[in-house]
């Protein structure tokens, strides 16, 4: 460790699992770390998920195992960024709590935004009461009442609910829903056994290690019914049913179902809080309003700015590994960038 | 009746309240790989009566799975039991046994 990192300050933006691991790392490699998080509370989305997927990994254990030890790392929640200068040499934050940072380097770990699933109007998220998202289940699994889980025997999952749908915007694949979609399809029916579960798939995604595998046990060991087919439409019945339709594209045929509850894979977007910091910095963005790294293949941590990095699914949509992984390497970036500029 | 040269054909689609679960798992305690198809095709590929019955398995599997019992008996019946699906499955699924099951269970 060199002694005069010390007098470097790296401002990381964003507290969810890329901004915790980034400033853990250029921590332990000497440097003054400002970690800023709007929330009142670390972790960012992983801190409102219950189990991982493809081993159901409690996401609370992933959380702490990350935040047990934070060094000597300066964080902040409930904290905004109020104001963003481009100095000759770094930058100067002005946070919501009064202090001011000048910042050797900028690492923005702003993550996404989970898909508004009530702008799919035809699913019905927000008009029928037993349409529910992904996010909504998770909670559920965590213990906190979600009135349209009562008892169901018939339940549905919807892949792709704002992902690969360029009529909101989201040509891309979200890359986590369908290995969500099947875990959650298999804990419902660890929860109902009774219950007759399907999922309403494009493609199913099973990219990762263990993935295959965690998708063949839903089939062979839940019984988990996939249909390739995107649902076109839901309705409710006098009785509060859901009416779906869909087209089994296997078969080749139109396809009916009345369900007690239907989940909604509502995928990644850009998060829009982080555009104020992209306006200031004048940041570049893709078409899909994620920041724009500025090489995907071998500077995927840089951004086109001298100083400024980028970690995490602000880049684009990541598993946790993908985010952990940038993380550490976006913290060996800014420390390249920093001795390099000495 | 009056014949007016059109009528109305029995609608196709499927209707998942259809599906007899109950004998479905039964099929599966017979045969457990047939929850292991992934619907590759392979099997219906190398089907030396492809072009002579429509016998496919993929879509036999398929078919169970959606309630259409009699559709999937029908096709089996063109099946001569040859064992070239065995051969090519990925999944390395007894594709006879699987048929004989079905033909056992469903009859």
């Amino acid at each position: 460790m060199e002694p005069k990192n010390q007098q470097k300050n790296i401002v990381v933006i964003g507290g969810g699992p890329a901004g915790i691991e980034a400033s853990r790392t250029l921590d332990s490699l000497g440097y003054t770390v400002f970690l800023i998080e709007k929330e009142d509370r670390l972790g960012g989305h992983l801190a409102r998920w219950d189990r991982l997927f493809p081993y159901g990994t409690p996401a609370g254990d992933v959380l702490g195992q990350m935040t047990a030890s934070m060094g000597r790392v300066k964080w902040f929640t409930g904290t905004e960024v109020t104001q963003l200068n481009r100095l000759e040499r770094g930058y100067n934050i002005i946070l919501s709590n009064g202090m001011s940072v000048l910042a050797d380097a900028l690492l923005l770990t702003t993550g996404f935004s989970l898909f508004d699933a009530s702008r799919k109007e035809e699913y019905g998220y927000g008009i029928y009461d037993r349409v529910i998202t992904n996010a909504d289940l998770e909670d559920w699994f965590s213990g906190i009442p979600v009135p349209a889980i009562d008892s169901p025997r018939r339940i549905g999952f919807v892949h792709c609910v704002g992902s690969r749908d360029e009529k909101v915007g989201n040509r891309y694949c979200s890359k986590v829903c369908c290995a969500t979609a099947v875990k959650q399809a298999c804990e419902i029916k660890e929860k109902f056994p009774d219950a007759v579960v399907y999922c309403f798939y494009m493609d199913l995604r099973m990219f990762g290690r263990g993935y295959e595998d965690m998708y063949l046990e839903a089939q062979k060991k839940y019984g988990i019914i996939f249909v390739r087919g995107r649902v076109s439409e839901v309705s409710e019945d006098k009785d509060g049913h859901l009416f779906v339709k869909a087209e089994d594209t296997l078969a080749g045929k139109p396809l009916r179902v009345t369900l007690d509850l239907l989940v909604l894979m509502a995928g990644m977007t850009r998060n829009t809080a982080v555009a104020p910091i992209v306006r200031a910095l004048e940041l570049s963005t893709m078409e899909d309003g994620f920041l724009k790294p500025k090489d995907s293949m071998t500077q995927a941590q840089s951004s086109y700015a001298a100083g400024i990095f980028y970690a995490g699914a602000c880049t684009g949509p990541k598993t946790i590994p993908d985010t952990v992984a940038e993380a550490k390497a976006a913290a060996m970036s800014i420390n390249e960038y920093l001795r390099d500029n000495d | 009746m009056i014949d007016f040269g059109y009528g109305i054909s029995p609608s196709s689609a499927i209707n998942l309240e259809r599906f007899d679960r109950a004998r479905f798992d039964r099929l599966c305690a017979e045969e457990p790989d047939v929850l292991k198809c992934m619907a590759c095709g392979s099997c219906a590929a190398s089907c030396p009566t492809a072009g002579h019955g429509n016998m496919n398995l993929r879509k036999v599997i398929l078919l169970l799975g959606r309630g259409c019992d009699s559709d999937a008996l029908a096709m089996t019946r063109s099946c001569m039991l040859c064992g070239k699906c065995l051969l090519v499955c990925p999944r390395g699924i007894n594709t006879r046994h699987l048929i004989l099951s079905i033909n056992k269970i469903y009859k």
